[in-house]
């Protein structure tokens, strides 16, 4: 059959794209550009009465203690979150590219994670540092350590970043094991001849796997910034005391908790422009570094 | 095509059809009564016992149908019908806490009065009926009923008899002041009687809103909200710093400990972790099925020498309110005016009385229980009514009506939290309280401005 460089049909394409589009127009689209006309205004929880109060929304979040106290959790979660989930999904792929009895079991147990939604994921490890009924929770407390993250806002963040990294680490595991196994053996049988498997790992394996690392450091910062809510909400519900409270989880309490809409509105409206800006940032910066 | 094929073609279709029909008749059927959607936030075994007092009125008569659903939490449930009403989609009756009364209340256009209601469909109703710290709760200054009460509560002690004997206090004497809890709590954890001396749930409802009502000093200016919508917080007095400083000095010598925000403290209660608690007179039912110990009640405690105290509590729990919807016929306003008539008969108030612990909100009510002999042979049944009954209410103890007051309950709990962790001294807490939540009630004022 002759291969066509032109496609012919000029309606299918537009056809096939659509359900895509209007999906992405639906869930995307419209609700941000209602959360930008919300943010300008004031109103009560019903929409009986609105105000045009232009930009003083933004003022008021921006001028807030707690909110600046919100972008600084947000920030050491999702720096400890990327670290954690990148670091501890490197060294599994690492380990899981030898030559070694079960590897292939390891392979799959280590990708299980992936497939558990993030509220069970938080609820499984409730019921392990819960404590009163959780295993470890109760044997910390019984060894003396006060383990109670639901009054002290430290363990509280080092439980759902430890929560929420677990989950990552498998989808980072996949991506770094693929790339692992795209490095062509005879680079590293080459360098093996002068070099241990440190040094190797430094200069040859880690520079090639530089496409994948940007790539999932892109991935893992939005899932840090938005996709850890469910964690949080099973885990912790932002306290205590605004401890584990990022910058989603305040949009969600200032909107359905505490039906504040304008004031939620301006916080997504502000989040979604940070998170676009990092990422641009990324792309520009970082990826000059990446070697493909 | 071959017989057997035929056959089974016909027959596929044949069931097809029968299928379509079943599942078709019970919805014609329905179409004939009168649908109300009704969404309510209370959970097992509560949320069960609510349904079945629906299912009863469905029963009692064939126009109408009352359709009940668990909607999640209380907030939970103001938010799904806030949403709905916004899409038009409003459920006929929601239930709403009592917190969410003055949202309710400034949400002129989107809740249709029951005084209103009643009187439009013809159904005799009577507010003088009520309980007046019920009434004076969900109605106008001028008397005029906006909501429907339904499950009201107030906040005993509740407290773990075998402990209390473990511990070698006398179990028939339970505490009457603040000194005397702590001292209980103490000996107890000393004794190991239990794991925990004292807990409490609902803390901003048990240590702040009936606090403030039982030693008559105010939550908030203008009679904690009810008389305008200029209130300011009051919070932060000597007495409630004393109170919350208690509170700290017992969480850090171990006799108290922090069970969680909203009703998570009850299971501290029921497992016999924790021997005394602050909570809701409605977690009856709970504490019958779950509590695996001899427990007792009586009335919440004061700190001695007090004036003017102890003073009745004020009611917790929830009302009914009617949503309208730009679909609303008046056969529904008429159905919901019909339910409305049914819920508010004294014996079906005293048997949602009898068999969950609220309290009976109508006095026709508590006196058809009492002509049971139900608080003889159940005794300490009838303490909430009593305590909610003590005294005269005050304009301190009418009860509260502060706009969003579920933002402000956060914030309590927050400051609260920080105190406990050693975070922040208790006047420190309560400053915070007093300032975060003005600026709550400001822009609340604002933003309901008639």
């Amino acid at each position: 059959m002759r291969r066509r460089v032109i496609f012919p049909n000029k309606v299918l394409p537009y056809l096939l794209l659509a359900p895509q589009l209007a999906i992405t127009l639906v869930f995307f689209f419209w609700p941000a550009v209602q959360a930008i006309y919300w943010s300008v205004l004031i109103q009560d929880p019903f929409g009986l009465r609105t105000e045009f109060v232009w930009l003083e929304n933004f003022r008021t979040i921006l001028t807030d203690p707690l909110y600046l106290g919100s972008i600084q959790v947000t920030v050491i979660f999702s720096l400890a979150v990327a670290a954690l989930a990148m670091g501890f999904a490197l060294l599994f792929a690492v380990m899981a590219d030898m030559k070694i009895r079960g590897v292939r079991a390891y392979r799959t147990l280590l990708m299980w994670p992936y497939a558990v939604a993030p509220a069970v994921a938080a609820s499984l490890w409730l019921f392990i540092f819960h404590p009163s009924i959780g295993i470890i929770g109760r044997k910390l407390n019984d060894m003396g350590i006060l383990w109670d993250y639901k009054l002290n806002g430290t363990q509280a963040l080092l439980l759902v970043i430890l929560a929420s990294a677990w989950k990552q680490v498998s989808y980072n595991f996949l991506f770094f094991l693929a790339g692992l196994q795209a490095i062509p053996k005879s680079l590293v049988e080459a360098a093996s001849m002068d070099a241990g498997p440190a040094r190797r790992f430094r200069s040859i394996i880690f520079p090639l796997l530089s496409p994948t690392t940007f790539f999932l450091l892109v991935v893992n910062m939005v899932y840090a910034f938005f996709d850890t809510f469910g964690v949080i909400h099973a885990l912790t519900g932002g306290g205590p005391a605004k401890a584990t409270e990022t910058l989603i989880y305040k949009v969600y309490t200032d909107g359905v908790v505490n039906i504040d809409l304008g004031s939620s509105s301006a916080q997504s409206v502000i989040l979604m422009v940070v998170v676009i800006t990092l990422t641009a940032l990324q792309f520009r910066f970082i990826e000059r570094k990446v070697h493909y | 095509m071959t017989r057997n094929f035929r056959l089974s073609r016909i027959a596929l279709l044949a069931a097809g059809i029968a299928l379509i029909v079943s599942l078709a008749a019970p919805g014609v059927e329905a179409q004939q009564k009168v649908q109300v959607e009704f969404w309510h936030g209370l959970s097992q075994p509560e949320g069960g016992i609510l349904e079945k007092v629906v299912s009863d009125f469905n029963a009692s008569q064939g126009k109408y149908q009352v359709n009940a659903t668990f909607k999640g939490s209380y907030p939970e449930t103001m938010v799904a019908a806030i949403a709905a009403f916004r899409a038009g989609n409003a459920p006929q009756i929601v239930q709403m806490f009592e917190v969410g009364t003055a949202i309710m209340m400034a949400a002129k256009g989107a809740v249709k009065p029951v005084y209103e209601l009643m009187k439009e469909a013809g159904v005799p109703f009577d507010p003088k009926a009520y309980v007046s710290a019920v009434r004076a709760y969900y109605s106008t200054s001028d008397g005029r009923m906006l909501s429907m009460p339904f499950n009201s509560s107030t906040p005993i002690t509740w407290y773990n008899k075998d402990a209390f004997k473990k511990a070698g206090l006398d179990s028939e004497k339970p505490p009457k002041t603040w000194e005397e809890t702590r001292e209980a709590a103490k000996k107890i954890k000393a004794a190991n009687a239990a794991a925990c001396g004292y807990t409490m749930a609902w803390p901003t409802w048990t240590q702040f809103e009936n606090f403030s009502a039982i030693h008559n000093v105010p939550l908030a200016t203008k009679a904690n909200g009810l008389d305008g919508l200029d209130a300011e917080l009051k919070v932060n007095s000597p007495l409630h710093v004393k109170h919350l400083q208690t509170l700290m000095d017992m969480h850090k010598e171990g006799s108290f400990k922090y069970g969680g925000r909203d009703g998570a403290g009850n299971s501290l209660f029921t497992s016999g972790e924790c021997a005394i608690i602050h909570a809701s007179s409605g977690m009856r039912a709970r504490v019958v099925s779950e509590a695996k110990f001899n427990w007792g009640v009586t009335m919440l405690p004061y700190y001695k020498g007090t004036p003017g105290a102890p003073k009745n509590s004020i009611i917790g729990g929830a009302s009914f309110w009617v949503m309208t919807s730009p679909r609303r016929t008046p056969e529904e306003y008429k159905a919901v005016a019909e339910f409305f008539g049914y819920l508010a008969r004294p014996e079906v108030d005293a048997k949602w009385h009898m068999d969950t612990g609220y309290v009976p909100i109508t006095l026709a009510g508590f006196a058809l229980a009492s002509g049971q002999g139900y608080y003889i042979k159940n005794p300490g049944t009838d303490l909430a009514f009593r305590q909610l009954t003590l005294t005269e209410p005050t304009a301190n103890s009418r009860g509260l009506r502060l706009g969003n007051m579920p933002e402000i309950r956060v914030v309590m709990q927050e400051e609260m939290e920080k105190a406990f962790q050693g975070q922040q001294t208790a006047k420190q807490a309560l400053d915070s309280t007093v300032q975060r939540g003005n600026t709550i009630l400001r822009n609340f004022e604002r933003t309901n401005r008639q």
